[in-house]
């Protein structure tokens, strides 16, 4: 088990700079999650220190040693990918034990660690099919345990869940937090699903244009965004902004020249008496949820905004209402540097 | 509805028919071939013998007696042997390289090699024949015939080669390179079990072309290294044409071609289609 530290770690193709200048540190046994929207750079940046993409300039450390200059195979790291990548022509058996293989193992000690990881992901019948023969979710597993027999020290994970449907999306999401708890490795995932960052993540780390913009655990990027992008991008559905012009005096109270746009998540308003409150809004869709519903509102500006509810038949359609906030709860931030205002 | 059961009665017929036709004009060249392999000279040329006429060996034995038949054929089998394993030994790391390495000039090479196609042979006829005879002395050997049919035909070869191992999804190649894997491991035990339709298939065609090809075994070759070609460009005897023997020659030239491609034909359909399908 190691951890990773990235210094000043940069990309690019010919002109185009992929990734600026990332400096990380991942402690040994963290399970850290590159989030951000597509093209910002976070694939590329686990390609990196999987070694599999070079690096133009800065240095990558993977326990005690830099690894720059060294192959993939022998940074001790295992990647997981999006397609699964399995060898079609190969049974499980012979996927699991490839690299094994390939580093001159033991055949004992092989036909043990496949058979040992088989057991941990439920695959031990499924060890003499080919992939084709296999469905969706277990060709995943497959994929993971590839990765596991090689007992590395870092696990690297690219968007695993994308290819799979929304139920078995859920249930190998849990079976990798599952498996981070049991083998205690390191682990990197990269994924543009906030969702997954926030359940899975000790430390989060926000990309945007092949930069971080934020780096943290779940809850205090939810609490404290540093910026207006990481504030829309954690926590669904996204923050709402409003500036002077949307609210009422109320609401004007809480913001001021600098920090001159108020940030409200959708489950923190609270409806109230008409007249009062920080903004006004009419509900032009409801959308019901069960437990709680999505209230499409336009501000008297005409400004969109969501609210959530757990009382959708206080919500009348059409007609302005009022909503609150408890002010601890709400975010400022400064319209030209979006960056939030403390 | 009337019109529509007209339509599907219309292609019932059309299309068979059209493919019968095409088939028999294709094949009937060969039909004739074969027949007049078993005609005597004199009964090949008969109009009134085109169907009806009494068979007879005497061309092949002959073709075996007097022609020295098997030293033909098994030239043919070496040098085409040979030139196909040559050209897939340079192909697959060529078409390798290109398809999983590309450089900013890989599509120029591509075109580049392409392009060799285009010069016609003639125009190198005089060159060849004299550096050959003259200056490498390497004029009638099977070691020429080889390298000429393999340069002749790794353009094609590589072309094909790189479009299979296109068709290999990059991550399989790149889990390979997170398992350990050589070069020569991951073309040995990956590129090449996966692009196997594809590699059979180049394979064959390229054993066909070598197989078929006239133009410089002809010219290149009098006696030690001439293949079938030879044989059958050399019962043009100056005295007239003796279609019976020259059918026969042909038959027995294109009869081995024949049946490997009617055993692989699944195999060369598959690997022909695989891009398109998949």
């Amino acid at each position: 088990m190691a951890g990773l530290i990235l210094r000043n770690v940069a990309k690019s193709y010919e002109a185009t700079k992929v990734i600026e200048s990332i400096d990380l540190e991942i402690k040994d046994g963290e399970f850290v999650v590159f989030v951000g929207p597509s093209g910002c750079g976070k694939s590329t940046l686990l390609r990196m220190i999987a070694g599999l993409e070079e690096i133009s300039s800065g240095t990558i450390t993977i326990g005690d040693q830099i690894v720059n200059e060294v192959a993939p195979a022998k940074r001790g790291v295992s990647m997981v990918f999006q397609t699964y990548a399995l060898y079609p022509h190969m049974t499980v058996y012979k996927n699991m034990a490839f690299g094994l293989k390939q580093a001159k193992t033991p055949k004992d000690e092989i036909d043990q660690r496949v058979r040992n990881a088989a057991e941990i992901l439920e695959i031990s019948s499924l060890l003499d099919r080919t992939p084709k023969a296999l469905s969706g979710g277990q060709r995943q597993r497959v994929a993971i345990g590839r990765a596991i027999v090689r007992e590395p020290e870092v696990f690297l994970f690219d968007e695993p869940l994308s290819n799979l449907d929304a139920a078995l999306r859920v249930q190998t999401r849990i079976e990798i937090a599952r498996l981070h708890e049991r083998l205690g490795t390191t682990m990197i995932y990269v994924t543009h699903d906030q969702v997954e960052a926030m359940t899975l993540a000790d430390k989060i780390v926000v990309l945007r244009d092949g930069n971080i913009e934020q780096i943290g655990s779940p809850i205090e990027l939810y609490r404290n965004p540093s910026n207006m992008f990481v504030a829309q991008f954690i926590g669904s559905p996204k923050m709402n902004f409003f500036d002077s012009d949307d609210l009422t005096d109320a609401g004007r109270a809480l913001i001021n020249s600098r920090a001159d746009i108020l940030g409200i998540r959708p489950e923190h308003f609270i409806v109230v008496p008409t007249g009062s409150g920080v903004i006004q809004g009419k509900p032009n869709l409801v959308e019901p949820l069960g437990e709680y519903a999505l209230v499409h509102c336009e501000t008297v500006r005409g400004s969109p905004f969501i609210v959530k509810t757990t009382d959708p038949e206080n919500i009348k359609k059409g007609s302005v209402m009022s909503f609150d906030v408890d002010p601890a709860v709400t975010h400022r931030f400064d319209q030209l540097s979006q960056g939030r205002i403390v | 509805m009337v019109a529509v059961v007209n339509k599907s009665t219309f292609s019932k017929v059309f299309w068979p028919v059209l493919a019968w036709t095409v088939a028999i004009v294709f094949f009937f060249p060969i039909f004739w071939m074969v027949l007049t392999s078993f005609k005597t000279d004199a009964d090949a040329v008969k109009p009134e013998h085109l169907i009806v006429f009494t068979p007879t060996l005497e061309n092949y034995l002959n073709m075996i007696e007097n022609y020295d038949f098997w030293r033909f054929a098994k030239n043919s089998v070496i040098t085409s042997l040979f030139a196909t394993t040559f050209t897939l030994f340079v192909g697959v790391p060529a078409a390798y390289a290109m398809a999983f390495n590309p450089s900013r000039h890989t599509k120029d090479i591509l075109i580049w090699m392409l392009s060799t196609k285009m010069l016609p042979a003639a125009a190198v006829l005089y060159p060849m024949t004299f550096l050959t005879k003259n200056i490498l002395g390497l004029f009638d050997t099977h070691f020429l015939i080889i390298i000429v049919l393999s340069l002749i035909n790794l353009p094609i070869v590589i072309w094909m080669l790189f479009t299979y191992f296109k068709e290999i999804p990059k991550e399989i190649i790149e889990a390979g390179k997170m398992d350990g894997v050589s070069i020569w491991g991951e073309i040995k035990d990956i590129v090449l079990p996966l692009a196997w339709g594809g590699l059979a298939s180049t394979a064959l065609l390229c054993f066909i072309f070598c197989w078929n090809e006239a133009y410089w075994t002809v010219r290149l070759t009098t006696i030690d290294a001439a293949t079938l070609s030879k044989l059958i460009e050399g019962n043009r005897a100056p005295e007239g044409l003796f279609f019976g023997r020259l059918s026969a020659v042909s038959t027995a030239a294109v009869g081995p071609i024949v049946v490997l491609g009617w055993f692989c034909q699944k195999q060369l359909v598959q690997g022909l289609t695989f891009g398109a399908v998949k």
